[in-house]
C-alpha cells in the first residue's frame, strides 16, 4: 500500500495541488451524471402504476438521502483521523462537509414531504424514514453549532470530532428505536422507496443520480476545503502565489 | 408523454414534481456557487491587500 | 482506588449540601413543566391520561438537561478539573462518581416524584410501577449521555441551549422506550421487554460514555 500518497494528502499544499487537478474532472462527471440522470428520470422512465408521475421525485429524494447518511459517516471517520493522527486536514474536511450534509438532509426532507402529499394526502407524516432524517438534521446542526461555539481552533476540532463519533455510535440505536416506534404507532407500512423488482429503465437513472449526487458533494466539499486551506495558510508563500495566479 | 404541455402537467402531479426538482437544484447550485463566490472574494481581498502593501 | 472514589463521592455531596436550594431546582422545574400541560390543553382526564407518559418523560429529559449544564463548570473554573485530568487515577472512574452523584440528586429524585405527577395526570395506579421502572432505568442513561455533552461544552459560557441541541437527539431512543413502556402498561400489555431494552441502553451507556466524557474533559482542559 502506497502510504506516501496518504501522507502527501495530509499537507495543505499538496492537498491544494492534487485537488486542483482532480476538481475539473469530477465537476464535469457530476454535471454529465446529473443531466443524463435527470432527463432520463423525468422523461424516459416509465410511470409507476400506483403513484403515477410523482414517483419521479425518487430520483432526487433517494440520492439526497444516501449522501446525507454517508456524509455523516464521513464526518465520524474524519473525526477519528483528527483525534488519532492529529491531521489538520481531517478537521477541515469535517468542518466543510457538515453544512453540505445538512443541506442534503434538508433536500431529502423537503422532497420527501412534497412526495408525501400526492401519495398519502399530507405533507408530513411521522414515519420512520422522515423522522430519522429529521433527527439526522438535528445531529448535523449540533455538529455545526459546536464547531462554531468553541473559539480555539484545536479544541474545536477535537470536541467536534468526539461529538461526531458519539453521534455515529448512536445512529444505529436511534434508527432501530424510531423504526420500532413507527411500527408501534402506525400499523400500515408506507414504503417511500422502490418496490423490490424495479425494471432497468427505472433504476438505472436512479443509479446515475446517486453517483451524480456523490460527485457533486465531492465538488462542493473540495471547493470549500480548498477555500479553508487558503484562509488558514494565507501567510505562506505558496498561498500568495496561488492567489496571484487565479486572476 | 405526447406533448410538451402534458409533460409539464405530469398528470396533475406537476406542481409536486417540479417544485421538488426546483428546490433540489437550487440547493445543489447554491452549494457550488457559494464556495466559488467566496473564493473570488478572497482573491480580490488579497489583491487589495497587495496593492496597499506596494503603495 | 475505592478510597478515592469514596472521597470524591463525599466531596460531591458536601458541595451539594452547601447550597441545598439548588438541589430542588430540577425538581421544581419538572413540576412546573408538567403542570403547564393541563393548563395548555385543558384538564380533561382522558386526554391527560393519553399524554401523560410523553409529558412526564419529556419533562424529565428537560429537567435533567438543565441541571447538567453546570456539572463540570465549577470544577473547571477553580482548577480542580485540571487536577483530576493530571492525576494518576483513571479519569473515567472519577467521572462516573460525579455522574452517579448527579443521577442521585436529579434522576433518582425525579423517579421518586413521578408517581405523584402520574396521579395528577390521571394515570391509573396500576400503571405507576411501570412509570417508576422506566424512569429508574432511563434516567441513568440521561445523566450519562448528558455528561458527554457537558464535558464537550465545559469551557463555554453559552449555556444550556447548546447542550440541549447536542444531546436531545441522542436522548430519543430512551424517550421512545420509556414512553413505550408506560403506554404498554396503560393498555395492559407486558412491560418486561421494554424494561430489558432500557436496561440494555443503561449498560451500554455505562460502559461507553465515561470514555467519551473523559475525552471531552481532556480536550476542554488542554486549552
Amino acid at each position: 500500500m502506497n502510504w506516501t500518497f496518504f501522507h502527501k494528502l495530509g499537507s495543505p499544499k499538496s492537498f491544494y495541488d492534487i485537488s486542483g487537478r482532480w476538481l475539473p474532472w469530477i465537476a464535469v462527471a457530476s454535471f454529465i451524471l446529473l443531466t443524463v440522470g435527470t432527463v432520463w428520470g423525468l422523461v424516459f422512465a416509465p410511470q409507476d402504476y400506483q403513484q403515477g408521475n410523482s414517483f419521479r421525485i425518487i430520483y432526487i429524494h433517494v440520492p439526497a438521502a444516501f449522501v446525507a447518511q454517508s456524509c455523516y459517516m464521513m464526518l465520524a471517520v474524519a473525526g477519528i483521523v483528527t483525534l488519532v493522527w492529529r491531521m489538520k486536514l481531517a478537521d477541515v474536511a469535517l468542518r466543510c462537509a457538515a453544512p453540505i450534509g445538512a443541506w442534503m438532509t434538508f433536500i431529502a426532507l423537503v422532497t420527501g414531504a412534497i412526495w408525501g402529499k400526492p401519495t398519502w394526502g399530507t405533507y408530513w407524516v411521522w414515519d420512520a424514514r422522515l423522522t430519522s432524517m429529521l433527527i439526522l438534521l438535528f445531529l448535523y446542526f449540533g455538529i455545526i453549532a459546536l464547531s462554531q461555539a468553541i473559539s480555539n481552533r484545536d479544541t474545536s476540532a477535537k470536541a467536534t470530532a468526539v461529538l461526531a463519533i458519539v453521534g455515529l455510535v448512536n445512529i444505529p440505536i436511534i434508527k432501530y428505536s424510531v423504526d420500532w416506534w413507527n411500527t408501534l404507532h402506525q400499523p400500515a407500512t408506507f414504503k417511500l422507496t422502490e418496490k423490490p423488482a424495479m425494471p432497468v429503465e427505472m433504476w438505472f437513472p436512479l443509479l446515475l443520480m446517486v453517483l451524480g449526487f456523490y460527485a457533486l458533494f465531492t465538488v462542493s466539499l473540495l471547493m470549500r476545503m480548498r477555500l479553508e486551506v487558503l484562509r488558514r495558510e494565507h501567510k505562506t508563500r505558496w498561498v500568495r502565489d496561488a492567489l496571484e495566479k487565479v486572476r | 408523454m405526447n406533448s410538451l404541455p402534458e409533460f409539464f402537467a405530469m398528470d396533475g402531479h406537476g406542481v409536486y414534481v417540479w417544485s421538488a426538482y426546483a428546490i433540489t437544484f437550487a440547493v445543489l447550485a447554491l452549494n457550488v456557487v457559494q464556495p466559488w463566490l467566496a473564493r473570488q472574494r478572497l482573491v480580490s481581498l488579497h489583491a487589495r491587500r497587495r496593492r496597499r502593501e506596494e503603495a | 482506588m475505592l478510597q478515592i472514589i469514596w472521597l470524591l463521592f463525599c466531596r460531591e455531596w458536601r458541595l451539594a449540601w452547601r447550597r441545598p436550594g439548588q438541589l430542588l431546582n430540577p425538581l421544581v422545574f419538572f413540576a412546573i413543566v408538567i403542570s403547564l400541560f393541563p393548563l395548555a390543553v385543558g384538564p380533561e382526564p382522558s386526554m391527560l391520561r393519553t399524554m401523560a407518559p410523553g409529558v412526564i418523560w419529556v419533562a424529565a429529559l428537560l429537567a435533567t438537561l438543565l441541571s447538567l449544564d453546570g456539572l463540570f463548570r465549577s470544577d473547571y473554573e477553580d482548577g480542580s478539573l485540571e487536577q483530576w485530568v493530571l492525576s494518576p487515577h483513571p479519569l473515567s472512574l472519577m467521572v462516573l462518581v460525579k455522574v452517579l452523584h448527579h443521577w442521585m440528586v436529579c434522576g433518582l429524585a425525579l423517579v421518586v416524584l413521578s408517581p405523584l405527577f402520574g396521579l395528577m395526570l390521571s394515570l391509573p395506579v396500576k400503571v405507576l410501577p411501570a412509570l417508576v421502572l422506566s424512569l429508574l432505568l432511563g434516567t441513568p442513561v440521561l445523566s450519562l449521555l448528558g455528561a458527554v455533552g457537558a464535558a464537550l461544552t465545559v469551557g463555554l459560557k453559552s449555556g444550556g441551549v447548546l447542550l440541549a441541541l447536542l444531546i436531545l437527539p441522542l436522548y430519543i431512543p430512551v424517550l421512545i422506550l420509556g414512553t413505550g413502556a408506560v403506554e404498554a402498561a396503560l393498555q395492559g400489555l407486558p412491560v418486561a421487554g421494554y424494561a430489558l431494552w432500557l436496561g440494555c441502553l443503561a449498560v451500554l451507556a455505562l460502559s461507553l460514555s465515561p470514555v467519551a466524557i473523559a475525552a471531552g474533559l481532556r480536550i476542554g482542559v488542554s486549552e
